[in-house]
């Protein structure tokens, strides 16, 4: 059923993913192993169209990007993972007219059932973050099942009932917890971090957090950065003009 | 967004499915039983004919096809499924109308109420194909409040100039009634569209890429995630046609005065030549409904455009 859960009772679980945007270093292990676990899991196949050709296409579940903020000294870089935020009022679930998309009432993950999916695309134009890509060969909408098959699974080892990309980090960017609960682990962090939504003015309630880059260590007293190009105390000795007559000579 | 031409042929067929069925049933109610055994009965196969043809081939895109009758499972909460379950429920009143409007001494007030049954279901049918585009916050161009107008009246204007035209090769080109409809519409349609464009057109940006990634302020995009482009890329960042947006727009433009200025002259020429002029009115409002179609996809920007380098939306 595409209507929504009543996800509003208190203590209601919320399983989802702390990303860490001050960590990640963009090394792409995360969407790596998403992409080798989720085609043979519950998302297979995840399709590759001409893997090895001139211009491979297919389904990843979880994409790296890079941004750059700042300017000057100010600049910096970051590596930003995007992938499904398993939104509290998720819109790519109403709009799906077979109910093929759902919110589980249990945990909130946001799933797509393959076998009732009729492959139509309108909930991928419904979601803000780009968090659900066709997968061509086998018509029907792929996701981010927040590897349903694995953190309930007994048959792995409890450390290993984790989401694929969260036990694939090297860094530790990436946490998994129940935010609905505010003693979790991934709650605390979120708060003592700052944590923030993406586009919270859209009102789909993501349940993904994103902590923020720390402040830069410069910034706060650190190294400082100094140009290469002066060479000695610049106090005019002879030494000082010495040097700077072999510079000019040699350049 | 990507122009699939399955959904522009969809939108843009049945809408004009509707807009001619909508007045049939309503000239039934009004004027009784079909004056012409074939008129009525070639004027209700095209109407329900466009309609097949363009819910058939939106179902074309589907990755499953075979699976489109589950779509008419979640209407309540879904407008794609509500439109799949209107069109299928505007059949049946649609289909006993056609049979009673065709027949000879059918009864009146049955045949009015029939009529405008089809006619009422049509045009929400119509509404609910808009409220697909219209629900989608997440595309600020469709989420506006002149699309559904814009939709209705496009279906109504092509269905009116459809309804003129099989009128004047059954020899009724001369009804002051149907050319005034006819025209009106069609002056409707363009003035609908024309709010609609200026008013896209100065619409500030409220998204940008600092609310997206939740970095704030400057934000630029130095690497993307992947080499080659993604579904998300060709289905939402489509922008061939934008650059061609207002050369197309005129095309539209042209084409709804050209339609006009057709049916306008069909009207004066009550002769042989009438039905030449209504046809080519015929095609010229189709093909102005589907630049129009286009170009509602193709200008369309979806807020995800925000992760792969658009600075606001």
């Amino acid at each position: 059923m595409t209507t929504l859960p009543d996800t509003t009772q208190p203590g209601q679980k919320k399983l989802g993913l702390v990303i860490d945007l001050d960590t990640c270093v963009g090394c792409q292990a995360c969407a790596v192993s998403c992409k080798e676990w989720n085609t043979q899991g519950y998302s297979a196949p995840l399709t590759d169209l001409e893997p090895y050709g001139p211009d491979p296409a297919g389904a990843w579940l979880n994409r790296i990007h890079g941004y750059e903020t700042g300017d000057g000294d100010n600049a910096r870089g970051l590596h930003f993972p995007r992938s499904c935020l398993h939104c509290e009022t998720p819109a790519c679930v109403t709009v799906c007219p077979t109910g093929a998309s759902y919110k589980r009432a249990e945990d909130g993950i946001v799933l797509v059932n393959p076998d009732t999916c009729i492959g139509c695309k309108l909930c991928s134009w419904a979601c803000p973050y780009g968090a659900r890509e066709y997968d061509q060969d086998d018509g029907v909408m792929k996701k981010c099942t927040l590897c349903v098959d694995r953190i309930y699974n007994e048959n792995l080892e409890p450390e290993d009932r984790k989401p694929a990309c969260v036990k694939a980090c090297p860094t530790g960017a990436r946490h998994f917890g129940d935010l609905g609960d505010e003693n979790s682990d991934v709650s605390k962090l979120v708060e003592a971090r700052g944590g923030f939504d993406l586009l919270p003015q859209m009102d789909y309630k993501p349940v993904n957090k994103y902590l923020p880059p720390r402040p830069r260590r410069d910034k706060a007293g650190g190294v400082k950065s100094s140009p290469l190009e002066t060479v000695g105390k610049g106090d005019g000795s002879l030494a000082e003009r010495v040097f700077s007559w072999i510079d000019e000579v040699l350049s | 967004m990507h122009p699939a031409y399955s959904v522009i042929l969809f939108t843009t067929a049945s809408g004009a499915g509707y807009g001619l069925l909508a007045l049939l049933g309503l000239t039934g109610a009004s004027h009784g039983s079909a004056s012409d055994f074939w008129f009525g009965a070639v004027s209700m196969l095209v109407a329900l004919g466009l309609i097949t043809a363009g819910l058939l081939s939106s179902t074309f895109h589907l990755g499953h096809p075979e699976r489109a009758w589950r779509a008419f499972s979640q209407w309540r909460s879904s407008w794609l499924s509500r439109e799949g379950v209107l069109a299928v429920a505007t059949y049946i009143p649609a289909c006993l109308f056609g049979l009673l409007w065709v027949l000879p001494d059918s009864n009146e007030s049955l045949l009015a109420v029939l009529g405008i049954v089809t006619a009422i279901l049509a045009m929400v049918t119509v509404v609910c194909t808009a409220m697909i585009y219209a629900s989608l916050s997440t595309i600020r161009a469709w989420r506006h409040w002149m699309v559904v107008p814009v939709y209705v009246i496009f279906s109504i204007a092509t269905g009116a100039v459809l309804l003129f035209a099989l009128a004047s090769v059954f020899g009724r080109s001369g009804i002051p009634a149907l050319g005034v409809i006819t025209i009106v519409a069609l002056v409707l349609a363009g003035l609908a569209k024309l709010v609609y464009w200026i008013s896209i057109d100065n619409m500030k940006p409220i998204y940008t890429m600092g609310d997206a990634t939740g970095l704030g302020g400057d934000v630029r995009q130095w690497e993307l995630p992947h080499t080659s482009e993604n579904y998300i890329q060709s289905e939402m960042g489509f922008r061939v046609a934008r650059k061609h947006a207002h050369k197309l727009r005129v095309i539209v433009g042209a084409c709804l005065v050209a339609a006009l200025v057709l049916v306008w002259a069909a009207f004066g020429f009550e002769g042989s030549s009438a039905p030449v002029f209504a046809v080519l009115a015929v095609v010229l409002s189709g093909i102005g409904a589907v630049v129009e179609r286009w170009l509602f996809f193709a200008q369309a920007k979806h807020v995800v455009s925000l992760f792969y380098g658009e600075q606001s939306v």
